[in-house]
């Protein structure tokens, strides 16, 4: 029974993700399209809203193309490596006072630890490849993914303390209104770390489309490339869910069915912040990544972390 | 530095270049043997033309006419260097080692001449790909591409 | 090693030649000094990487191809492989009749069309001895300044782009759009104009067209403002340039280096004021000339240049009240132009350098030889030298600082 539980959950995450990407294509589109003076889809649909349909079946009849000299079985198989472990990390987050869909008392550990495995999933589709500027776009990626790992982790950290546990609908219950301006700085850390950890602009280096074409992903279609895309939009609606949630309150402001729609609205929100980051700054260079994730996003993490504890001790 | 003043400086600094200046349609032109080339255009240089502007030749059946456009910054002028060359002997000094833009200027004369400038670093085709054959600019390239239109067009 | 030693490489033994190869049944001419050089192709040393850019990718802004050599992510060697839009311009012009020659010209540089029109008319009519008339020359005055600015634009935007603010991009063309919306009601072309023509241009400005040119440069300067605030008021994007692919003055001068290139690198040079050719010696600008010749210079000093375009442009049209509507083109033109044996270089400030024409006339209705000294394709030698020791990221920004058109480098 459990198992058949877990195979629903599992499934009704893959739908939200999926249905998150769909949407989010669209509104990427809108939201890019105002930053760039224009007005996004138009022609299908009000406010071409129905260009999400039609961008799916675009994809799905486009042609499967594996390169001749591709390690075919991992070319094939490293964009699922890549998608799971991010409907896994949707399964942690709580949405509802006292349930997650996985309510695990190390719930906040598994989410931190889980999409993380997904850049095995990039550097095999890169490896799998067998092109240099994939190969060059999947060390990238294993460099940037795990080194933001840290201020991530020590971000979500302070959180940890405060709440006194690890499981995330404990510390909902425990979640008081002034953890926000208390862990302000956390949750631009944690932030800024996220953006970098679903390799979107302007850390998007591992896909830099100016030199490596589309990096990791450059030789995949159809099916397959739209699996990286629900990938990375799944990536950013999970980690915008995730914040929303354990920093920014989620549905503890108001009680019941609109704490569930609010909590909504603040993920939508953050991820607007992250297509509007995305649309309006350049590309960091590698050696500035790096120097920025060790000397200002860790030094900036632990304080808070710090900080947090003094207050706890306070408490 | 109008043309006239151009000629005295020259004849004033290089007496020897003096007799190679002349005066064609409004622009100094310093025609020299091959043998000469390679020192007059350091002469040139040293006078003050420091920008190489353009490499190019011309087929005139027989021979083949190096032409250099040289420019000078505190001079405001320019002047033409041109050297006539045996069509089957098409060789001449590089001037890679004066001005560096000569580099991919002379590659380009070689690619599409076939005029070797002996101490070239690197004189390969570059327009062309590496196994073309012949040397498309010279006037007896042909090809069956090429349509010639008629005269009355 | 990292990856993938054996790099596909187009080697000439694939067969993938363009050229007529011995087997087509063309008169073969070997010349015995002249023998192609086998290719060397770069062989990656120890455990570098070896990736090839292009012909086809993203940020070569063309068809260029970049052999690359990276120790890491830094660039140890790069050569540029051109030619692939090579369509033998300079032969096609010695079959043709002059005026003929001139929409050739457009193909040239795609970016900046007015020019090549220009830089060859100019060479024709001194060939020629053409005068042309001064409302002509102010009318390619101004269509040449407002080409520059279109052409900038299409340079500023891909820097931004090519560092990853594509959003950049639409800012630059809402500029470059309201142009080519000028030209088009000039002359109904938007890319290839064939508008200026030996003796003069082709068609007189339209009624109110004096007023739109206005209403453009008008707004110009603040859109330049937003433009200033979005890029370079941006620290990524300050920190990813600044320092990036210095070029020294003493090298630029001697790579021939022309236009913003040189400017940016502090040589002050610019033919519309040093070798003054048409009425710019009575317009009044000055030349924005930047100091440390990185990829930061080379932006802003095309930055800075259209705000001056837009001095020169309201000026011309000042002047341009003073003429008589109509009279655009020298008097007693002949249909078939047949200019006197001899040859005749003219070169005029385009936005990438000095572009010059080289014509050699033997006396009949066609050139004998046309050359153009394109200042593309004398740029790009430049990326060898500028971009080893950088990272493979700053090589697109350097290569787009360099602002190549392969229609002009190939020709």
């Amino acid at each position: 029974m459990t198992f058949v539980w877990g195979l629903l959950w599992g499934l009704a995450a893959v739908m939200l993700i999926a249905g998150g990407a769909v949407v989010g294509v669209w509104w990427e589109r809108k939201v890019a399209g105002r930053i760039q003076m224009r007005l996004g889809p138009q022609q299908i649909g009000p406010a071409g809203v129905l260009q999400m349909i039609a961008d799916v079946p675009k994809l799905l009849f486009k042609e499967d193309i594996v390169p001749t000299g591709a390690d075919k079985p991992v070319f094939r198989y490293a964009p699922l490596a890549v998608f799971a472990p991010v409907a896994m990390s949707v399964a942690v987050i709580p949405f509802w006072a006292g349930w997650a869909p996985l309510d695990s008392t190390v719930g906040m550990v598994f989410y931190l630890a889980i999409p993380s495995i997904g850049v095995l999933g990039i550097l095999l589709s890169a490896w799998g490849s067998h092109n240099t500027l994939a190969t060059i776009g999947g060390l990238r990626a294993a460099a940037q993914m795990i080194s933001y790992e840290v201020p991530r982790s020590l971000a979500v950290l302070s959180v940890i303390i405060l709440a006194g546990s690890l499981q995330p609908t404990k510390v909902m219950d425990a979640w008081q209104w002034w953890w926000v301006p208390l862990t302000f700085v956390g949750f631009l850390v944690y932030l800024i770390a996220s953006i970098a950890e679903m390799n979107r602009g302007p850390f998007d280096l591992p896909e830099a489309e100016s030199e490596l074409v589309a990096g990791y992903f450059s030789d995949y279609s159809g099916f397959r490339w739209a699996i990286f895309m629900m990938g990375e939009y799944g990536a950013m609606i999970s980690a915008a869910l995730f914040g929303a949630a354990v920093f920014l309150g989620g549905y503890r402001w108001l009680p019941g069915v609109p704490g569930l729609v609010l909590f909504l609205v603040i993920a939508m929100l953050i991820i607007t912040v992250v297509m509007w980051v995305k649309w309006t700054f350049p590309r960091l260079r590698q050696d500035h990544l790096m120097t920025f994730c060790w000397t200002v996003l860790t030094p900036l993490a632990i304080v808070q972390v710090v900080v947090a504890g003094v207050v706890a001790l306070w408490l | 530095m109008d043309i006239k003043e151009l000629r005295e400086h020259l004849c004033a600094t290089y007496p020897d270049l003096c007799p190679l200046f002349s005066i064609e349609f409004g622009d100094g032109v310093l025609s020299v043997d091959r043998s000469r080339f390679h020192d007059a255009a350091a002469d040139l240089k040293s006078l003050g033309f420091d920008r190489l502007g353009m490499v190019t030749a011309v087929d005139f059946g027989d021979e083949l006419e190096m032409v250099y456009r040289l420019q000078s910054r505190e001079m405001r002028a320019g002047i033409f260097v041109k050297t006539r060359l045996p069509r089957e002997e098409a060789v001449i000094e590089t001037v890679v080692d004066l001005w560096d833009a000569a580099d991919w200027q002379e590659r380009e004369v070689y690619d599409m001449f076939g005029i070797v400038f002996t101490g070239h670093p690197d004189l390969r085709r570059i327009l062309l790909t590496d196994d073309w054959v012949g040397w498309p600019l010279r006037k007896d390239y042909d090809d069956p591409t090429i349509i010639r239109r008629p005269d009355y067009l | 090693m990292i990856g993938h030693d054996e790099t596909p490489m187009a080697s000439p033994a694939d067969g993938a030649a363009c050229g007529p190869t011995a087997d087509v049944a063309a008169p073969v001419m070997t010349d015995e000094m002249g023998d192609p050089a086998p290719a060397p192709e770069i062989v990656a040393e120890d455990d570098r990487l070896v990736v090839n850019i292009g012909p086809s990718h993203p940020s070569t802004h063309g068809v260029c191809r970049v052999l690359v050599e990276l120790d890491g992510e830094i660039v140890t060697k790069a050569e540029p492989i051109i030619g692939h839009l090579h369509r033998g311009i300079e032969k096609m012009a010695e079959n043709r009749t002059y005026l003929q020659v001139v929409p050739l010209t457009d193909r040239l540089d795609y970016v900046g069309s007015m020019y090549a029109n220009w830089a060859y008319c100019r060479a024709v009519e001194r060939l020629a001895g053409i005068r042309v008339p001064e409302r002509a020359e102010y009318i390619r005055v101004i269509v040449c300044e407002l080409q520059r600015i279109a052409s900038h634009m299409m340079a500023i935007g891909p820097a931004g782009a090519d560092t990853g603010a594509t959003s950049l991009f639409m800012y630059t063309f809402w500029q470059r759009e309201l142009i080519l919306d000028l030209f088009e009601s000039l002359c109904g072309a938007r890319l290839t104009y064939n508008y200026v023509r030996p003796g003069g241009v082709a068609f007189d400005l339209p009624d109110g067209w004096a007023e739109q040119c206005r209403t453009f440069i008008d707004q110009h300067p603040s859109a330049i403002l937003e433009i200033d605030r979005f890029l370079f008021g941006n620290v990524i994007f300050r920190v990813r340039t600044k320092g990036l692919g210095v070029l020294s003055p003493e090298d630029a001068v001697s790579w021939g280096a022309s236009g913003p290139v040189a400017r940016g690198s502090g040589v002050d040079w610019d033919l519309r004021r040093d070798d003054p050719y048409s009425v710019y010696p009575r317009l009044d600008f000055s030349v924005p000339v930047g100091e440390r010749g990185d990829c930061y210079d080379r932006a802003r000093v095309r930055l800075w240049e259209c705000v001056e375009s837009c001095r020169i442009i309201a000026q011309a049209l000042d002047a341009l009240e003073e003429f008589e509507p109509g009279v655009i083109k020298a008097e007693g033109l002949p249909r078939l132009l047949a200019p006197r044996p001899g040859d005749a270089y003219d070169h005029i400030e385009s936005a990438r350098g000095s572009l010059g024409v080289y014509l050699v006339s033997d006396g009949t209705v066609r050139p004998y030889r046309m050359k153009v000294r394109s200042p593309a394709f004398v740029n790009l030698a430049l990326l060898p030298l500028v971009s080893v020791g950088h990272t493979l990221a700053d090589l697109v920004v350097i290569l787009g600082s360099l602002d190549p058109v392969f229609g002009e480098v190939d020709r």
